[in-house]
């Protein structure tokens, strides 16, 4: 059974989204997401100070069966990525939750975060799947 | 549910992720595929091919039968136990199936082809053999076991225990049956040396435990496919079916024109594309940029028309995208790949990629 932790957020693609204390917002994929993919051997990761639209597509994942978008689950500005996913992709598979974070946006509007699913919500959609 | 092997409680219990393939229900890996193909290339590795279809096939036309089935000639196996890669044609000359022969008797040749084209398989055999008067049996009652990587035959011989002495000195592409109905191939799908083992489904389970006990790893689907792209192997309903010839297919040095007078199936026609000139083949594409080559992406060749990828995947070894593509024949060394609108440049090489855990492109 995939891991969901309670303490984040998630979107109906597989997004997670962790608030940090500074406001900012760190955005990966789930537990569910990289058992569904299998062994990642790619990311591409968005360019730091670029900006994107709720629901813009802004990062690829590609594993060695299938390649998916990332997209950026609210709108904002990319401060940070994952430099180590570039050598390292599996980090994703290992520690999707923790070191397999992909990358960091302040964002536009932070009460758009009441918009995304709960870990109940997220844990019924996966359920729902199968 | 889909039809299951005499070692399907094994892989769920090992934690193998189940799929369905050709209507079996198969492990696609035990956790990490990349870890699995690994250790195949380094140490060894175990995997249930029991899906496939054994055939036995008796009588003293035999040979004759053979001789006009496949496009190979089984008259190049003249040692009891010597093993054959042949393609099975239908009169237009396209890929009914890829298969092993393995000669054991004069009277009596074994067969293994593929899981999902069973059903059209047999009925094609069948009907071929009705002139023959031969004996086909189907051995469901069998289960087949692949170990591969250069220490499967060391961890092999210690599970057969007296038995190994049969197979030690085994040639490659030959087949030794021991005793209580099992029969070692040092045959495989990998690249790497070890054997494909026949044996009777009920001791499958303990025979696999034992392997497991060497420190061979269970492999799924998804290591056997990337290991044997990199071998340069052919898979059956990706990289050729019944629309594509042998000479399309990579597989031309399968096709025995001699002597001329043999006249298997689809000879006709595939005789007469060879002296017009076959205007596809089937090459190795390798990309040294970011990102994974996928089935049925475009190439694009620059003055020709294009071609398309029949297998794609991401190379472990080598830490970067290969991919099978049939191409115009007079493609170059080059070429491009249409990836999500994205048009990258490959290189054209000659298959294998990587053979004996080391790389050769």
């Amino acid at each position: 059974m995939s891991k969901v932790p309670n303490e984040l957020r998630y979107t109906k693609s597989h997004e997670w989204i962790r608030k940090e204390s500074d406001g900012t917002l760190t955005i990966g994929i789930t537990d569910h997401a990289q058992e569904l993919l299998g062994d990642l051997v790619y990311v591409e990761a968005p360019d730091v100070g670029t900006s994107y639209e709720t629901g813009e597509d802004c990062a690829v994942v590609e594993s060695v069966k299938a390649a998916s978008d990332v997209y950026a689950p609210l709108a904002g500005e990319v401060i940070e990525v994952n430099t180590t996913l570039a050598d390292t992709p599996e980090i994703i598979n290992k520690d999707p939750f923790g070191a397999g974070w992909i990358f960091k946006i302040k964002p536009e509007y932070i009460g758009e975060l009441d918009d995304m699913l709960d870990a109940k919500a997220y844990s019924a959609q996966i359920a729902a799947e199968h | 549910m889909g039809k299951r092997t005499a070692l399907y409680a094994t892989h769920v219990t090992a934690g193998g992720k189940i799929v369905d393939f050709g209507g079996w229900d198969m492990p696609l890996n035990y956790g990490s595929q990349i870890d699995e193909h690994h250790q195949v290339r380094k140490a060894a590795g175990l995997f249930d091919v029991s899906h496939m279809t054994i055939l036995d096939i008796r009588g003293a036309n035999t040979r004759a039968f053979l001789r006009k089935l496949l496009a190979n000639n089984v008259d190049r196996l003249k040692q009891p136990g010597k093993a054959l890669y042949s393609c099975m044609l239908n009169e237009a000359g396209g890929v009914i199936d890829d298969l092993i022969v393995y000669f054991l008797t004069d009277d009596w040749f074994r067969m293994v082809v593929n899981a999902a084209t069973r059903e059209k398989d047999l009925a094609w055999i069948n009907q071929q053999a009705k002139t023959f008067n031969v004996d086909i049996t189907v051995r469901d009652d069998l289960a087949m076991i692949a170990i591969q990587g250069p220490q499967a035959r060391d961890m092999a011989h210690a599970v057969l225990g007296k038995q190994a002495e049969k197979v030690h000195e085994l040639g490659a592409f030959f087949m030794a049956i021991l005793d209580n109905d099992i029969a070692v191939a040092r045959t495989g799908y990998t690249g790497e040396d070890g054997y494909e083992i026949m044996l009777p489904a009920t001791q499958a389970a303990t025979f696999w435990q034992q392997l497991t006990a060497q420190g061979a790893r269970p492999c799924g689907l998804g290591a056997r496919d990337t290991l044997r792209l990199e071998a340069g192997m052919n898979l059956y309903g990706s990289d050729m079916d019944e629309t594509t010839s042998p000479l399309e297919s990579g597989l031309s040095w399968t096709v025995a024109w001699e002597p001329a007078d043999r006249d298997f199936i689809g000879r006709n026609v595939i005789e007469q594309q060879k002296q017009q000139g076959v205007k596809a083949k089937l090459v190795g594409l390798l990309m040294d940029d970011k990102g994974v080559l996928r089935n049925h992406q475009k190439v694009l060749i620059d003055g020709l028309d294009g071609g398309e990828i029949t297998s794609g995947s991401f190379s472990p070894t080598l830490g970067k995208a290969i991919a099978f593509a049939r191409v115009p024949a007079s493609v170059s060394d080059h070429a491009k790949v249409d990836m999500r609108g994205r048009q990258v440049v490959v290189r054209v090489v000659k298959p294998p990629f990587v053979r004996n855990g080391k790389a050769c492109v």
